[in-house]
């Protein structure tokens, strides 16, 4: 049911792991629904230098994150707020239509963590629109 | 580079013995009449089912006009519960079950609420048990049925039948039991357990896929669900399917005759599986009755991952086994058997179901773990639940 390039970020993640006095942190979902996200980011300058992601979840939950932070490492942070959900699903090849929802919570983390380091810079010039709280669909608000 | 598949799924299906499917084989291309004619080749069809029937008579202690083939085990349970209720509107429209049933009998009473029935489901305690004190106080004067599933196809938890089959009798209330993860597991009486009706699918226990069967004790009524012609006296039309009644008759024959060394054998195994987890790997919990459970059956949670991960690494290994988890199971939510039991749904997530079958050996329970070790303790780096955990062990 995954394509291969899932199952390929699925059984070798890249990025996993934290940093440690990350610059970012971004954390979204909630166990009860069985998917959280986090990650951390190293940011100079307004780039990223450096990614590490931990996740609880299935194997797309696992897959988009480890797509995500490839996607945005190296990338200045405005170009990192543009990465869309479509873009890690493209670049995995697909996801099932029930697995969509992973590829948004990657999303999520990804500006939820760039929003933490605005906030803790306390930087006003760039505004985030995050759909917090729990994956699209769930019940368990 | 694959080297190896363990098959841990056979709650799931099993694979058909070559003693089934040789005497299935003749009933395809050489004895195909219809067991409806009355010509030489339709006899043998005739008397294959016959045949059949007795075999699974003599399991149940039933008579074999007690014995009705149906397409498997959700057909029997439709055929049990719908056609019980339909019959019996006289005496009233009040049915009691579990919340841990398979969806076969979850769904047939759901349906049968939207026309106007009215379903108890009952509380299971953590172990997956009921209570037949809660069953005696959720009978009614309007209650027809009881119907409770003898062993639970997630956890393996085995329910105390016989005491529910007198209870029921006494109360004169009809009682089935979905006995389809239980056939060739325990040993079955209609008569000792008071089971006025239990259904059994072939593919359970090295039969074949597509066929099953019900018992209905005589003198009950129930009403058919399918309609047409006269096969199985009325109950079920449709052409028999000789070829899978043939294989079943000989499944359950087989299984029976093997009985103490095949159920002695996944003894092994599973205490052997559940032994060597709970030593190698910490956060887990299994999940059913530690001793009144399938003797295949080992359910495990696995604490801070999540069960479909949990399952594409292990089949990467050629490890194939099953979870709970919501992934899994096609909803949002985690099995509704690990929620009744009384799991949080993040626990409930992170289920690893194994079920051992006659192939398997003491060396495949040391592959899977040592694969298990290593594979959940990768999902665990991964995880920032663990870490919590971990910088909380570490103040």
């Amino acid at each position: 049911m995954y394509s291969e390039k899932v199952m390929d970020h699925f059984s070798n993640p890249r990025n996993v792991g934290e940093i440690e006095n990350a610059d970012g942190i971004g954390e979204v979902g909630n166990a009860k629904c069985g998917d959280i996200m986090k990650i951390y980011l190293k940011i100079e300058n307004d780039i990223i230098v450096d990614v590490k992601f931990k996740t609880f979840g299935c194997g797309a939950a696992i897959a988009t994150s480890s797509m995500a932070t490839e996607l945005i490492k190296g990338k200045p942070i405005q170009e990192a707020l543009e990465l869309t959900n479509k873009a890690v699903v493209e670049a995995l090849d697909g996801l099932p239509p029930v697995k969509l929802h992973c590829s948004v919570l990657a999303e999520e983390a990804v500006k939820t963590a760039i929003k933490d380091y605005l906030d803790k810079n306390n930087r006003t010039d760039i505004k985030i629109d995050i759909c917090s709280g729990c994956c699209e669909g769930c019940s368990h608000h | 580079m694959l080297n190896k598949e363990i098959y841990l799924d056979h709650a799931a299906t099993t694979a058909v013995d070559k003693r089934v499917l040789n005497e299935m084989l003749p009933y395809f291309s050489e004895n195909y009449g219809n067991a409806s004619s009355v010509y030489g080749i339709a006899r043998k069809s005739k008397q294959a089912l016959d045949e059949a029937r007795e075999r699974v008579a003599k399991v149940l202690n039933s008579k074999p006009e007690e014995i009705y083939f149906t397409a498997g085990g959700s057909e029997s349970d439709n055929l049990a519960i719908k056609g019980i209720m339909h019959a019996n509107k006289r005496k009233g429209n009040h049915l009691i079950t579990t919340k841990i049933e398979h969806p076969a009998v979850l769904n047939t009473c759901k349906k049968l609420e939207k026309e106007g029935y009215e379903v108890t489901y009952l509380n299971v305690d953590k172990d997956g048990l009921i209570s037949i004190q809660e069953l005696e106080n959720a009978i009614r004067p309007t209650t027809v049925l009881i119907s409770i599933m003898f062993a639970n196809n997630e956890i393996g938890t085995i329910q105390d039948i016989e005491e529910i089959g007198k209870l029921a009798r006494s109360k004169g209330v009809l009682f089935h039991t979905d006995a389809v993860q239980a056939i060739g597991n325990v040993r079955i009486d209609v008569e000792k357990m008071n089971i006025d009706a239990l259904s059994l699918s072939a593919h359970k226990f090295y039969g074949p896929k597509g066929v099953g069967a019900l018992y209905v004790r005589k003198g009950i009524i129930f009403h058919s669900v399918i309609d047409g012609g006269h096969q199985e006296k009325g109950k079920r039309a449709g052409t028999e399917n000789v070829a899978g009644i043939v294989g079943l008759g000989k499944a359950i024959e087989l299984i029976y005759d093997e009985f103490d060394s095949y159920n002695a054998h996944l003894i092994k195994l599973r205490d052997l599986y559940i032994k060597k987890v709970e030593e190698k790997i910490p956060y887990v919990k299994l999940n059913g009755h530690r001793t009144q459970r399938l003797p295949g059956n080992a359910n495990f949670s696995f604490e801070f991952i999540e069960g479909e991960s949990l399952l594409l690494m292990l089949d990467i290994k050629g490890i194939y086994a099953s979870s709970g988890s919501a992934c899994t199971s096609g909803s949002l939510d985690p099995s509704h058997v690990l929620l009744a039991i009384g799991l949080k749904h993040e626990i409930a997530h992170g289920s690893l179901r194994t079920t051992f079958g006659r192939d398997n050996t003491v060396q495949d329970v040391d592959y899977v773990v040592d694969n298990l070790v290593q594979i959940v303790d990768r999902l665990r780096q991964m995880s920032p639940l663990y870490e919590e955990v971990l910088k909380q062990n570490n103040k």
